[in-house]
């Protein structure tokens, strides 16, 4: 894994239109909730502990199915995750019994994974699961909105990438296809996902309400440990079945998003 | 403590509703009760919802509403979720059938986190194409001014085998940041059914989900009573809206 | 008109207030019968901008999209194109194929120009009231653009603007490209830039003009 290349991934300079998603913050502030550091602080954790960790889980979930397993008897120092080739993909669509498959469909403990598919079935799963815990349409199709503008960047950037989820994905089913088509593996997509949700949501603030940027980045390099330990989580879960994948709801952001929606005048598109 | 609650609906070829089973444990304890206005629907309160769940308890409710039937359950008050000592988690599983044609109305009182709390009530609700249902959930964070232990209401919904809701409401201190999520109280309602997904006029806090023909009504407050005008004002107008509901009539404990 | 290509885009750009908005409604007003043409407006008013050109009554709703841009006007037309061009691709899978998309930027300062990945030329516009000292302080802006509108001259002599001063200082700026003095409150109105952007058009492209590769999607080679 290269860390500057998630670097890259991560960057909120990507050109991916994060700059104009709010993550609610802009609802917030306008309902009162966020106004100074503290009730940003708030905001954020609580954001990050439940949208923020089921985007981590399925950016993990979707790099893992378009990535190989690490292989136990490899030789030594080969054990990330390597993208999963045209070729191979192409195998494992035409359904060929090739050692790929076999890899893709057991985990490293040689188990097969309890919903063995493909790993278009298991992204397209993985999307049906996202709308499943995004009871606001503002909200889907804010999360789609991102999705197609990270993968006009991605298909620029790594023209390589594979895409089986159609133009428009959620934003984390996105993540993972970047992740995947960068070399980077689950827990870097699932950082991806959720650093990204904290530090969008962040800098809108900052934007919004004119709050000390100093204290703002301070806030965030406090909640960078938990970015971590999300993260890692959502990497341990990326083979579970998408119903138990993590599915915190956050009721004021489905409320919020679904207001700002009829705003006349909004400064974010979410 | 361990205890199990069965309930079995079935048409009973006459229009109506059946009880074919009808079968509880302490404190898990099924009582029919009328339902006038509706005389095709059977319906059944759970009496002892109020003592518990207590740390350590592990309960069952299991609902079969068959093809054709109509099943109403309610709690008479709401559910205090309370610790115990030593400390131990609780649970409350609820899994429920619904089938083509059938209804099902659960709309229990909401579930208090009492301070010191460990309580996971799972629900997996599986729908047949066709089938109806109201699915209602609630939680309050604490009694009066009381901070909330840990509660977390894990919901899955499937119709037609396709999860068309999953999401987990979840208070108390290992929900870092909740009270900036919910609020100290919150709700859902949940309408599956033809009227679910065509309900007019829009109402903000009604949202027509991606995979079925469902809507989820959410609401947040500073306590119950807000939010259950809430949902029965996002439920106004739709075959979901509940004749018998009383805002807000839930008993503290 | 354009079979084989897909619209020529131009970016209006420009501080606020300098009469962007007015001058998209005359491009609009002047252009409408003659060219297939949209709108995709960043106005950080998101809705302003739009509803200003649906009530001059110059483009009908459907040919208008507005972007927002996060308190960030100049990082969606130079940064991060891609809710721009989503903007456009929406357009032109909506409506068929177009002859020309006019992109307007919110109103920013002298250093916002548009991405050559989201416009073919730009157009750059101040106003005299801006003071007549704008042209001499450049910047990307004012330096670069394909055509300076040097715009609202009927206002000159209100504000003590001289004129001779700005042309000098704009042509010691941009050397051979081109600028106009406007005044939308009389004739000729949009004209002379109405010409200037009706010459893009037929004007073969220098660089071809490929549709961007929408997102991906493959379902491997």
């Amino acid at each position: 894994m290269s860390l500057s290349t998630l670097l890259v991934l991560a960057d909120g300079r990507l050109p991916a239109g994060a700059h104009a998603h709010s993550g609610g913050v802009e609802a917030a502030v306008a309902a009162g909730r966020i106004h100074d550091l503290p009730t940003l602080e708030s905001f954020l954790v609580g954001r990050t502990s439940t949208s923020g960790t089921a985007a981590a889980a399925f950016a993990a979930a979707s790099c893992r199915a378009l990535t190989t397993r690490p292989v136990p008897h490899a030789r030594s120092g080969d054990i990330e995750a390597a993208p999963l080739d045209r070729a191979r993909l192409t195998a494992l669509d035409n359904g060929a019994r090739s050692a790929a498959r076999v890899e893709s469909l057991t985990d490293h403990r040689g188990a097969l994974r309890d919903d063995s598919v493909r790993p278009a079935e298991r992204i397209t799963a993985l999307d049906d699961g996202i709308d499943a815990r995004t009871a606001s349409p503002a909200l889907r199709a804010a999360s789609r909105a991102q999705g197609r503008a990270l993968l006009r960047a991605v298909a620029r950037i790594w023209p390589a990438a594979v895409n089986p989820a159609g133009p428009n994905p959620h934003h984390p089913i996105a993540t993972g296809i970047a992740a995947a088509a960068a070399g980077l593996g689950p827990r870097e997509a699932a950082l991806t996902a959720v650093y990204g949700g904290l530090t969008g949501a962040a800098s809108a603030a900052v934007r919004l309400l004119g709050l000390d940027p100093y204290t703002v980045h301070a806030l965030i390099a406090r909640l960078a440990p938990e970015c971590d330990r999300v993260a890692a989580d959502a990497a341990a879960r990326a083979d579970d079945p998408v119903d138990d994948l993590p599915a915190g709801s956050a009721i004021l952001l489905d409320l919020d998003a679904e207001r700002h929606a009829t705003w006349e005048v909004r400064l974010f598109a979410s | 403590m361990r205890a199990e609650a069965r309930l079995v609906a079935e048409a009973d070829g006459r229009g109506g509703t059946r009880l074919s089973t009808v079968y509880g444990e302490p404190p898990l304890l099924p009582r029919r009760t009328g339902h006038h206005q509706n005389p095709t629907a059977a319906e059944v309160h759970l009496v002892g919802g109020a003592a518990g769940p207590l740390g350590g308890d592990d309960l069952r409710i299991d609902i079969t509403v068959a093809p054709g039937a109509h099943l109403v359950v309610r709690t008479i008050a709401a559910s205090l979720a309370q610790p115990s000592h030593p400390p131990a988690p609780s649970t409350l599983t609820i899994t429920a059938k619904v089938g083509t044609g059938a209804t099902l109305d659960w709309l229990p009182e909401p579930t208090v986190a009492v301070a010191g709390c460990d309580h996971l009530s799972r629900s997996i609700v599986d729908l047949a194409d066709g089938a109806t249902l109201r699915w209602r959930e609630e939680l309050v964070a604490g009694r009066h001014a009381e901070p909330p232990g840990d509660l977390r209401l894990e919901t899955t919904v499937r119709y037609a085998g396709r999860t068309i809701l999953r999401h987990d409401l979840a208070i108390g201190p290992r929900a870092k940041g909740w009270h900036a999520m919910l609020g100290r109280a919150a709700g859902t309602l949940l309408l599956v059914g033809p009227e679910a997904a065509t309900a007019e006029p829009k109402i903000i806090n009604r949202m027509p989900l991606a995979n079925g023909p469902a809507a989820l009504i959410s609401a947040t407050g500073p306590d119950a009573r807000t939010v259950r005008t809430a949902l029965d004002e996002g439920a106004a107008n739709t075959r979901a809206h509940d004749p018998d509901a009383k805002p807000g009539n839930w008993r503290k404990g | 008109m354009r079979p084989d290509k897909r619209a020529v885009r131009i970016g209006i750009g420009g501080p606020v207030g300098s009469g962007k908005t007015a001058l998209v409604a005359a491009l609009c007003r002047a252009l409408a019968t003659e060219l297939r043409l949209a709108v995709v407006t960043n106005d950080i008013y998101t809705t302003e901008d739009a509803d200003f050109l649906r009530r001059a009554g110059v483009l009908p709703d459907d040919r208008i999209r507005a972007v927002e841009t996060g308190c960030c006007p100049h990082t969606a037309i130079r940064d991060d194109i891609s809710a721009n061009l989503d903007a456009v691709e929406e357009l032109e899978e909506r409506l068929g194929a177009l002859d020309l998309i006019l992109v307007e930027s919110g109103g920013d300062n002298l250093t916002a120009t548009f991405s050559k990945g989201l416009v073919d030329h730009q157009i750059f516009v101040v106003d005299v009231a801006g003071g007549d000292k704008v042209p001499r302080k450049g910047g990307p802006g004012v330096t670069t653009a394909d055509l300076l509108v040097i715009n609202k001259t009927d206002l000159a002599p209100l504000v003590g603007a001289d004129l001779g001063v700005m042309a000098r200082d704009a042509q010691a700026r941009r050397g051979d490209l081109p600028t106009v003095f406007l005044s939308l409150v009389g004739e000729p109105g949009a004209a002379p830039v109405a010409d200037w952007v009706r010459d893009r058009v037929a004007e073969p492209a220098s660089t071809p003009r490929h549709h961007e590769p929408t997102p991906a999607h493959t379902h491997g080679p």
